[in-house]
């Protein structure tokens, strides 16, 4: 196997988990089955002890490692595909890792743009709205179908983070390891903020019909790229931006015109491009009410400390020193109310220029922490 | 803030010095180690008095250490205070050895004995006789307490026995208990002249 990347897991194929039995949600809706699509990398241990599953961000899915085509090996890689294989700091020769698409994405699971069984038509906007909850429930039923009782550990970036924060407060004997990375107890005001106007953007998109743009043939492309514009700029730092783009521009000489005069308006505008080519704008939407609606500690008044007193594992908070959009602000107070429960937690502050994108990165000393805590994780 | 896990210091006074604070924590109690290096302290601490405890380091490479000894760290900078912890947290907050490499003392000790009920603090006395000596031959001294030259050292404040207990005083530290020694044998007299380090068991006012 010659053309296999070093550390790869290889080539990889999607599985398919559907669930007859009906899903309660948090809004009062229920789904009545429901379908997630996973990837696993490495080998369930015989008493099913070292299972790791891997929770993805707003626009992440279950391929987590590993590439889908033989042919371009680079161009198919995984979305955490530095992180997890081989001897890579989540070491599949130990670990059996799990990534999946959660409900409501547009990769395969149930969402908007999959058949709903009692119309036989696509839900469109009738998706139920999920939370972070729900998609914890779901993956519970996935753990029970994979026959894992309790994960080695969940991890996460981002939103992801937030799911396995979650899971130590809705399954907290089913895990015993939350790595929570790049995340936050709750969005801030301006973090909804920033939701709110990608929504809008999609919301307002003539072409966005309500939701119903597949039945017209259409897909509000303007605006999940405008909205996609706006996140990213929220992932990037200041300083890595004008290191990057400076006021450097794409055709040597200012247009006068609304053109792209400078290199930043044309990233941007082929990023949101790219991004309104594949991803779907009801998922969109129905991800930024997830993280907006992550609020562990609204059952306690606001009180963290009360909120977290529940969850048994242990946990590694990490945070980048750039990143505003989850500012390392937000990951200490995730770590000083563990601290305040007594539970066993470690928290790690890494210097990146990257942003909030830092978590996807293979920064040195980022991946050391997570290669060491890996390593110490007992099965 | 590298204390413990970088410095040249005499072993048998960091032996000595860990051996007085392990001294004075209690099985099971809840204890946070500042500038807890490479988690040497708060692994021991672990071991023989099953505490729950949890050290703050700013290095990299002592984060990792600590990780790798299964030991809680918490990487951040301590000039900035202990923001986040509520008042009486910990039992005990130990800072061993590292109290002269921070800026802000004053407001420092007072968020040790806010975040703990009480405090550990050990530091080399400057006012040990050898360094004495090396003053009035005009130069700074280096020992095995003090094992920089003034061109290298981490050490920011410089201060005696005297000095700390003076800041005290004024400060209305409670001070419960005192340990000096010299080359990690116990000196009970004359301490701010014969000991080169001191470890302090600290109330609140």
């Amino acid at each position: 196997m010659n053309d296999v990347l070093p550390g790869s897991v290889g080539l990889v194929r999607p599985q398919t988990f559907h669930c007859a039995v009906p899903l309660p949600l948090k809004s009062g809706a229920v789904l009545p089955e429901f379908t997630l699509v996973y990837e696993t990398y490495g080998t369930l241990n015989a008493d099913a002890s070292n299972a790791v599953l891997v929770c993805h961000a707003l626009s992440g899915n279950h391929h987590v490692a590993g590439y889908t085509d033989a042919a371009d090996q680079e161009g198919t890689l995984g979305w955490w595909d530095n992180l997890v294989g081989p001897g890579k700091p989540l070491d599949t020769n130990k670990f059996f890792v799990v990534g999946v698409n959660n409900l409501g994405g547009c990769y395969g699971s149930s969402g908007p743009n999959t058949v709903n069984q009692k119309t036989g038509k696509l839900y469109g906007a009738d998706f139920p709205v999920v939370t972070v909850e729900d998609w914890v429930d779901a993956q519970a039923r996935l753990a029970d179908h994979l026959g894992v009782a309790s994960w080695a550990a969940v991890v996460g970036g981002s939103l992801g983070g937030m799911q396995a924060l979650q899971w130590t407060l809705s399954y907290p004997a089913r895990l015993q390891h939350a790595v929570v990375i790049a995340s936050a107890p709750t969005l801030t005001a301006q973090n909804i903020a920033f939701n709110e106007v990608a929504r809008q953007a999609i919301l307002t998109d003539p072409e966005f019909y309500g939701g119903h743009y597949y039945e017209q043939g259409v897909v509000p492309a303007r605006g999940l790229k405008l909205a996609r514009m706006l996140g990213h700029i929220t992932y990037l730092s200041d300083d890595q931006m004008a290191e990057k783009f400076g006021r450097s521009l794409k055709d040597g000489a200012l247009k006068y015109s609304y053109e792209t005069d400078f290199q930043i308006e044309s990233y941007l505008r082929y990023q949101g491009e790219k991004f309104s080519g594949y991803f779907d704008a009801n998922t969109y939407l129905l991800t930024t009410k997830a993280l907006d609606y992550f609020d562990p500690a609204v059952s306690t008044g606001g009180n963290l400390d009360a909120a977290l007193a529940g969850a048994q594992a242990d946990f590694l908070v990490v945070a980048f020193t750039t990143d505003w959009r989850f500012s390392p602000e937000r990951s200490r107070e995730i770590m000083t109310a563990l601290v305040h429960n007594g539970r066993r937690v470690s928290y790690a502050e890494i210097d990146s220029v990257h942003g909030h994108d830092s978590f996807l990165m293979d920064d040195a000393q980022y991946h050391a922490v997570l290669r060491t805590y890996f390593e110490e994780v007992v099965l | 803030m590298t204390a413990r896990k970088s410095v040249r210091l005499d072993l048998a006074d960091l032996r000595a010095d860990l051996d007085a604070i392990a001294g004075w924590i209690q099985p099971g109690e809840r204890v946070l180690d500042l500038g807890c290096g490479d988690g040497l302290l708060l692994r021991r601490l672990m071991d023989e008095k099953q505490v729950i405890g949890y050290g703050i380091e700013k290095d990299p490479a002592g984060v990792l250490a600590c990780l790798k000894s299964g030991v809680n760290v918490i990487q951040v900078n301590l000039e900035r205070g202990l923001a986040g912890f509520e008042d009486g947290a910990f039992d005990h907050v130990i800072m061993s050895l590292s109290l002269q490499m921070i800026q802000n003392t004053v407001g420092l000790l007072k968020e040790l004995l806010r975040v703990g009920h009480e405090a550990v603090v050990s530091f080399p006395n400057f006012g040990y006789y050898t360094h004495r000596q090396a003053i009035l031959k005009g130069r700074m001294p280096v020992s095995e307490s003090l094992p920089y030259q003034w061109f290298d050292t981490p050490n920011v404040r410089f201060f005696t026995i005297a000095d700390f207990e003076s800041l005290c005083q004024e400060q209305g530290i409670a001070i419960l208990e005192t340990i000096a020694l010299d080359n990690g044998a116990r000196v009970t007299e004359d301490i701010n002249f014969l000991a080169d380090t001191a470890i302090y068991r600290l109330g609140r006012p």
